[in-house]
C-alpha cells in the first residue's frame, strides 16, 4: 500500500531529505521555512537514520557548516528564506569555487530588505544568475506542488553529486506553507564512510597512504591557473545546459497563446488555462522546472507556434528575461506580476493575457 | 688527521634535528623570522607522533596562513574569512571520530569570525582551534587587527591605535575561556626553544582531549609579525616580550579540573 500523507511543503522536503539519505542539515529559523528545521528535530533523525541536524547561530554559519560537510563527501543541506539566503551567498560562492555538492532550499518571501513573510518569486535573479561573487551557476529546481518539494530533495542530491554542483530548490512561501497529499517512497540508506571514501575520491576525509592529499580550496593566485579552473567550471555548466533541462507543458499542442510561469505562478496559470479553454481560448502553459538550465529550446519551439506569450511572475519581471532570450523576438512577450507577497488570481492573469494579445490585438505574428 | 667530510657528519647517530615528515617539501611562504612556520611544524609533529594523519582534517583560514594546506601534509579545506569554526563544526559533526582542527589568525578569528568562534566554543564543539595572534593583518599589508595594542602603529592606525575612536584590543581567548563549552584554553609562544617546548605540550593536550571527546580546546600562540611591525625578527621578538606578553600573558587560561 502506498504511503500517502497530508503535509506542508516545508515538511515534505524535510521528509524527502531524510528518505534520500541526507547526512546533515544545518539551518537557522526564518519565516516562512522554519518548519524544515522543526520537522527534522521532531523526527529524531539521529535515531531514525543517523542524520545530523544542527541549529546554527546564523545563516552564515549554516552555509559554512554545509561547506565543511560537503567537502568531506557527505549529503548535506540547508534551508532558509530570502534574507537568510542573501547571507549565505559567501558560502555558496566558496562551494561553487570548490565544486562541492549540496542541497539548498529557498522558500522565497517578498523583498527587498526585510520585505514581508508572504510568498514571492523575486529571488529568481539571485538564484539563477549567480547571487554570490564570481562566475558560477547552480542547478535551480522550481517545485510547483508539495509533492515536488518532496521529490526534489532526492533529485537535488542526485544532481548535486552527479555534477558536483550546488542544487537550489527555489520554492516560495505558498508552496512551503500549503498542505497537499504527498506520496512517499522508501527510505534510501545513507552512505557509509567507507562508501564515501571509495566513491568521492576528491573528498577531504583524512589522507591515507594510498592516495595524495585532498585539498578543498577555491584559491589559486596564479591567474593562468585560475582561468583554467574557471573554464572547467564553464564547461560543466554548458554540459548541464545540454543534459538537465526539465519542464512541463500543459495543453500546448494546439495553443495559440502561451503562459510561461514556474512555481506558485504556474499553479495559478494552470487554472487560468482551464478558464481560458472553457471560454474557447486556445491557451497553454509552459512550466520551467529547471530555471538553470532554462528550457530555451522549448520556449523557442512554442514561440513559433503561438501568437503571444504571457509571463506570470510574483516579481517585477525576472524570468521574462530568459523567456525573451529563448523567444529571440519571434513573437510578443508580456510580463504581468504581483509584488510584495501577493499571489495573482487565475481570472486576473487570464484577463491580462486577453487584454494584451486578443482584445488589444497589439501583437501580430511576425513570422 | 683530515677534517670530517659532510658524509662523515651526516650519520643517523649524529642527528639531533630532522624535518617533520608531515610537512610537505614546499618552501614556506612566510617572511623570515615569522612564527607561523614553527607553529605549523609543532602541530604537524604532534599529528605525526600521535599517528593521526589518516584521521586528521584541517581547516585553513584567510590571512597569511591561507596556504597552510601547501605545507601540512594532510587533507585540508580552506574556509572563508572567519568561518573556519563553522566549517570544522560541519566536518566534525559528520565525522565525530576524526581529528578536526582550525588554524586561524587574529583578524580571521577575533574580528570577522567572532560569531563563529564564540558559538563553536559555546556549543562545545569537539574540535581544536589554533589561534596565531600577532596583533595585525599580515597578509593584506599590516592593517589594524582586533588584537592590535593601544597606541600600536599599523597602516590603518598610522598614528597609533586610539582606543577612544578605534576601540580596545579584544582578549578573545579570555572571553571564550569563560564559556562552558571550552575544555582547555592555553596561550603560548614559539619564539624561544623553551617556549616551543611548552607550546608543543599544550598542542599535545589539545589534541589528546579531542580524542577523549572533552569539548573545544583552544591554543593561542602569540607571535610576531616583523614585516607588519616593521622591525627585524630579533627586535620584533623583543618588542613582543615587552609589549604583547604583558597584555596577553602566557600560560594556561583554563585547565580541566
Amino acid at each position: 500500500m502506498k504511503d500517502v500523507r497530508l503535509m506542508k511543503g516545508n515538511e515534505a522536503i524535510a521528509e524527502g531529505a531524510i528518505r534520500a539519505g541526507c547526512d546533515g542539515y544545518f539551518g537557522y529559523p526564518i519565516t516562512p521555512q522554519s518548519e524544515v528545521l522543526e520537522y527534522l528535530m521532531a523526527n529524531k533523525t539521529k535515531e531514525r537514520t543517523g542524520m545530523i541536524v544542527l541549529q546554527a547561530e546564523s545563516e552564515v554559519a549554516s552555509i559554512h557548516m554545509v561547506y565543511g560537510g560537503a567537502a568531506a563527501g557527505k549529503r548535506v543541506m540547508t534551508s532558509s528564506s530570502s534574507p537568510g539566503i542573501s547571507l549565505m551567498q559567501e558560502g555558496i560562492s566558496f562551494m561553487a569555487g570548490t565544486e562541492l555538492p549540496c542541497l539548498l532550499l529557498n522558500v522565497v518571501r517578498g523583498g527587498p530588505g526585510l520585505g514581508t513573510i508572504q510568498p514571492s518569486q523575486a529571488d529568481y535573479f539571485q538564484a539563477v544568475k549567480g547571487g554570490g561573487h564570481g562566475d558560477y551557476k547552480m542547478i535551480v529546481l522550481a517545485p510547483a506542488s508539495v509533492q515536488e518539494m518532496y521529490d526534489f530533495a532526492k533529485l537535488g542530491f542526485d544532481l548535486a553529486f552527479k555534477h558536483r554542483i550546488q542544487v537550489m530548490v527555489l520554492s516560495d512561501g505558498a508552496i512551503g506553507q500549503m498542505m497537499e497529499k504527498v506520496e512517499l517512497d522508501d527510505e534510501r540508506p545513507r552512505w557509509t564512510d567507507e562508501e564515501i571514501v571509495k566513491m568521492h575520491t576528491w573528498a577531504a576525509t583524512g589522507k591515507t597512504k594510498n592516495r595524495e592529499r585532498n585539498i578543498i580550496t577555491s584559491l589559486d593566485l596564479n591567474p593562468v591557473k585560475q582561468e583554467i579552473i574557471n573554464r572547467k567550471l564553464q564547461a560543466k555548466f554548458r554540459k548541464i545546459e545540454e543534459t538537465e533541462v526539465r519542464f512541463e507543458t500543459i495543453q500546448c499542442e494546439d495553443a495559440e497563446y502561451l503562459f510561461v510561469a514556474y512555481g506558485s505562478s504556474a499553479r495559478v496559470c494552470q487554472k487560468a488555462v482551464q478558464l481560458g479553454r472553457a471560454k474557447g481560448i486556445k491557451v497553454g502553459l509552459l512550466r520551467p522546472i529547471t530555471l538553470f538550465p532554462f528550457p530555451y529550446k522549448e520556449v523557442k519551439r512554442l514561440a513559433k507556434q503561438v501568437k503571444g506569450i504571457q509571463c506570470i511572475e510574483m516579481s517585477a519581471g525576472q524570468m521574462i528575461e530568459d523567456v525573451r532570450l529563448g523567444v529571440e523576438g519571434i513573437v510578443g512577450v508580456e510580463h504581468y506580476g504581483r509584488l510584495g507577497g501577493i499571489i495573482p488570481a487565475p481570472d486576473e492573469v487570464l484577463n491580462v493575457l486577453e487584454q494584451n494579445f486578443i482584445k488589444a490585438k497589439i501583437y501580430e505574428r511576425t513570422h | 688527521m683530515s677534517a670530517p667530510t659532510r658524509e662523515d657528519i651526516c650519520q643517523l647517530e649524529n642527528e639531533v634535528y630532522s624535518r617533520t615528515t608531515l610537512l610537505t617539501p614546499a618552501p614556506l611562504s612566510y617572511c623570515p623570522g615569522c612564527g607561523h612556520g614553527t607553529a605549523h611544524r609543532l602541530i604537524m609533529e604532534v599529528v605525526e607522533e600521535m599517528n593521526l594523519q589518516a584521521d586528521t582534517i584541517g581547516v585553513a583560514p584567510v590571512g597569511c596562513s591561507v596556504l597552510a594546506y601547501d605545507f601540512m601534509d594532510i587533507d585540508m579545506q580552506q574556509a572563508a574569512h572567519g568561518r573556519a569554526p563553522a566549517v570544522a563544526t560541519g566536518i566534525k559533526r559528520l565525522y565525530p571520530n576524526k581529528f578536526v582542527f582550525t588554524y586561524q589568525g587574529d583578524g580571521d578569528l577575533a574580528a570577522i569570525g567572532t560569531g563563529e568562534t564564540i558559538h563553536a566554543c559555546n556549543r562545545g564543539e569537539n574540535i581544536t582551534i589554533f589561534f596565531v595572534n600577532n596583533g595585525i593583518y599580515g597578509m593584506t599589508g599590516g592593517q589594524m587587527a582586533p588584537t592590535t595594542l593601544p597606541n600600536m602603529k599599523t597602516s590603518t592606525s598610522p598614528f597609533g591605535r586610539d582606543v577612544e575612536t578605534m576601540g580596545y584590543p579584544l582578549k578573545i581567548t579570555e572571553l571564550i575561556a569563560n564559556l562552558p563549552g571550552t575544555y582547555f584554553v592555553s596561550r603560548q609562544s614559539v619564539h624561544t626553544a623553551a617556549n616551543v617546548r611548552k607550546a608543543k605540550k599544550a598542542i599535545e593536550k589539545a589534541i589528546q582531549y579531542q580524542k577523549l571527546k572533552k569539548g573545544l580546546c583552544f591554543v593561542e600562540i602569540v607571535s610576531n609579525c616583523n614585516s607588519g611591525w616593521k622591525m627585524t625578527p630579533l627586535d620584533s621578538n623583543k618588542w613582543m616580550e615587552e609589549n604583547m606578553f604583558p597584555f596577553y600573558p602566557l600560560g594556561d587560561i583554563k585547565v580541566p579540573k
